[in-house]
């Protein structure tokens, strides 16, 4: 009985992890890439991915499966550098990609140049969500430090999405103060005063801001920004385009070091190069990023973007710079942030 | 048992009002801490019907998720069956050097936070831990694959079986065994004929305990994950994600999963308790 009882237990455990072992490995396709990405561009891969794998199987007969991963960036290059075998990172910065390049040199350094407009296929950049009716009046930059707003934004020490806020605020404060560096330092200090509570993340800022209901304005991706209107409903929030924000290239790079691993090198680069196809344009353009090049995207979803002036990247001294200069311990935002007592 | 109970009620010396309010207070936090938020888990579930609930379930990642759950909880479960019975065994019925090292080792899991039990295996076999390059070389994946989670959950787990059994293992003693013995029964006979039998019941707590703990895991897997879609999510993972998604349905609906595992181990460990309440009363005993 007891025999029976345990040898009956023993087996059907086996038996179980067994038969869902043999389901769990797939029919493998005749290729498979792993793109690893950052938090908000899920929608977007998961159309361009359908799209890709329809071309490469016209073009060379080939199946091809492309597996995803989203997290935050910082967090998801990590990864990359602990094993994770990726073919390709997308993520949403430039340091995140050469961290990876530092850490594992199986990307070259030089990857940037590889690919046209600095590896980035399409762009973003930082607007505002404002709650309905936008009742703090709520126009431009400015209006931020008034007295009773509260701002809600990532922490960017942690978050990449919250890099460029804190650069786009700059940049905004620089240009209303003639240049000097110093009154845009004060306008930033000042700004964060009026943050409540910095999230670790671009996705924990937005659900702080939409589900818990603090603050009264998020600084957020125009991507992220769009999508939350889309998917919480277009009656509770507005968007509002500053005057001045910055222009955020979001990398993607291919790994070389995995790629020649396992002989994934030419549907890798394939898969890059497509981004940057009227496909891959006009997909980007869908799902609310600015594609870098707007040709070839429709012009309906063009019209959605609101003109605004962009600084660069470049106006900071590039990212090496300015990730030492802003974002490094004991750089500025060190300096300027002192958490609520 | 009701004569028992009217016994018990002399004996105990405070005020009904006292009583009272003390059940009361138990009873408000229960319903606060406990039925509030498992009730908002199936409302949410079912807020957009029936049918959007199958559907979700349906989408292939969550069901490569749930595949994935039950993969990893078959393997560890196991494992960490046989594990346990010889940690228990080790420690309830023999005595030796560093004993009560090895007791305190086997509590260690439950004491470290999740994160770090995920973070250990990062730095020994990912790519840039003591045994990565190696890993790579040989072209074995450990991290971000299910070997990974496999690790770490039966890391998370290893004490619910060990910890079941080493208290009634030792009010037990080894008279039995010792007879068996004595009486021409070899080790393996006498384990399976008169150790086993005698522990059955809570072996069965102790995985049952064991298997609620390697499905819901979170912290550890999380961070040996990789969260490749369809690939590497269990299915608490996969509840963040469709949340973070804005896929509220969906992401409750695979919640409603993890708590219906919660119930069934409830009602079973309930029912264990009630039936089998003298074989494993020795473990609660201490």
């Amino acid at each position: 009985m007891n025999r029976k009882f345990f040898a009956g237990l023993l087996t059907a455990g086996l038996l179980i992890g067994a038969a869902v072992g043999a389901q769990t490995v797939p029919a493998r396709a005749d290729q498979a890439l792993l793109n690893v990405s950052y938090d908000p561009t899920r929608e977007f891969y998961k159309a361009f991915n359908a799209a890709f794998a329809e071309k490469w199987k016209a073009d060379t007969g080939e199946t091809v499966t492309i597996e995803t991963s989203h997290g935050g960036s910082g967090k998801q290059a990590r990864s990359v550098i602990d094993g994770l075998p990726a073919d390709v990172v997308t993520l949403a910065l430039e340091a995140d990609v050469d961290a990876i390049a530092k850490a594992t040199k199986k990307i070259p350094e030089d990857w940037k140049k590889r690919l046209s407009n600095n590896s980035a296929p399409y762009t973003s950049t930082i607007v505002f969500l404002v709650r309905k009716g936008n009742p703090k009046g709520i126009k431009d930059w400015g209006d931020l430090v008034k007295d009773g707003v509260e701002v809600i934004t990532p922490n960017p020490k942690t978050s990449g999405g919250a890099r460029w806020n804190f650069l786009a605020a700059w940049a905004w404060a620089k240009q209303a103060n003639g240049g000097d560096d110093a009154k845009a330092q004060e306008y930033v200090a000042e700004l964060y005063k009026h943050v409540p509570v910095l999230d670790t993340g671009a996705r924990g800022s937005t659900t702080t801001f939409v589900q818990r209901g603090l603050g009264d304005v998020l600084l957020a991706w125009e991507n992220e920004a769009y999508l939350a209107l889309e998917e919480l409903g277009q009656g509770e929030f507005e968007i509002v385009t500053p005057s001045v924000s910055v222009k955020a290239e979001p990398s993607v790079s291919l790994v070389d070091g995995n790629v020649d691993a396992k002989g994934t090198r030419k549907v890798a680069e394939a898969y890059l190069q497509y981004l940057y196809s009227d496909v891959g344009q006009k997909l980007a353009a869908k799902h609310y990023y600015r594609p870098a090049k707007p040709e070839l995207a429709d012009k309906a979803d063009l019209a959605r973007f609101a003109d605004v002036k962009l600084a660069t990247i470049d106006d900071f001294g590039g990212w090496k710079e300015a990730q030492a200069k802003y974002f490094g311990d004991g750089g500025v935002f060190d300096q300027i942030y002192k958490p609520a007592q | 048992m009701a004569h028992e109970a009217r016994q018990y009620d002399r004996v105990v010396s405070e005020t009904p009002f006292a009583r009272r309010s003390l059940i009361t207070i138990t009873l408000l936090f229960l319903l606060v801490i406990l039925v509030l938020p498992l009730a908002a888990v199936f409302t949410e579930a079912f807020r957009k019907g029936v049918p959007a609930f199958l559907e979700s379930l349906g989408d292939p990642e969550t069901f490569s998720a749930i595949r994935l759950t039950l993969l990893v909880a078959g393997i560890s479960v196991p494992l960490n069956l046989v594990f346990g019975v010889a940690a228990a065994w080790a420690i309830a019925k023999f005595e030796f050097k560093g004993k009560a090292l090895l007791s305190t080792l086997i509590d260690l899991p439950f004491s470290v936070s999740p994160v770090i039990s995920g973070l250990v295996f990062v730095m020994l076999f990912g790519a840039q831990g003591y045994f990565g390059e190696y890993l790579q070389q040989a072209g074995v994946q450990i991290i971000f694959a299910v070997p990974g989670l496999v690790l770490a959950t039966i890391f998370v787990t290893f004490p619910f079986v060990a910890r079941e059994l080493i208290p009634l293992m030792q009010e037990q003693g080894s008279a039995d065994e010792e007879a068996a013995l004595s009486l021409g029964a070899s080790g393996w006979q006498t384990f399976w004929h008169v150790t086993l039998p005698n522990i059955k019941w809570g072996l069965l707590y102790g995985v049952l305990l064991c298997n609620a703990r390697a499905m819901g895991e979170f912290g550890a897997v999380s961070v040996v994950s990789g969260h490749i879609r369809g690939q590497t999510n269990t299915m608490p993972l996969q509840v963040e994600i469709l949340y973070n998604e804005y896929n509220f349905v969906a992401a409750f609906a695979v919640a409603t999963l993890l708590a219906l595992l919660a119930l069934v181990t409830l009602v079973l460990k309930s029912v264990l308790e009630y039936r089998y309440s003298d074989e494993l009363s020795a473990s609660r005993r201490h």
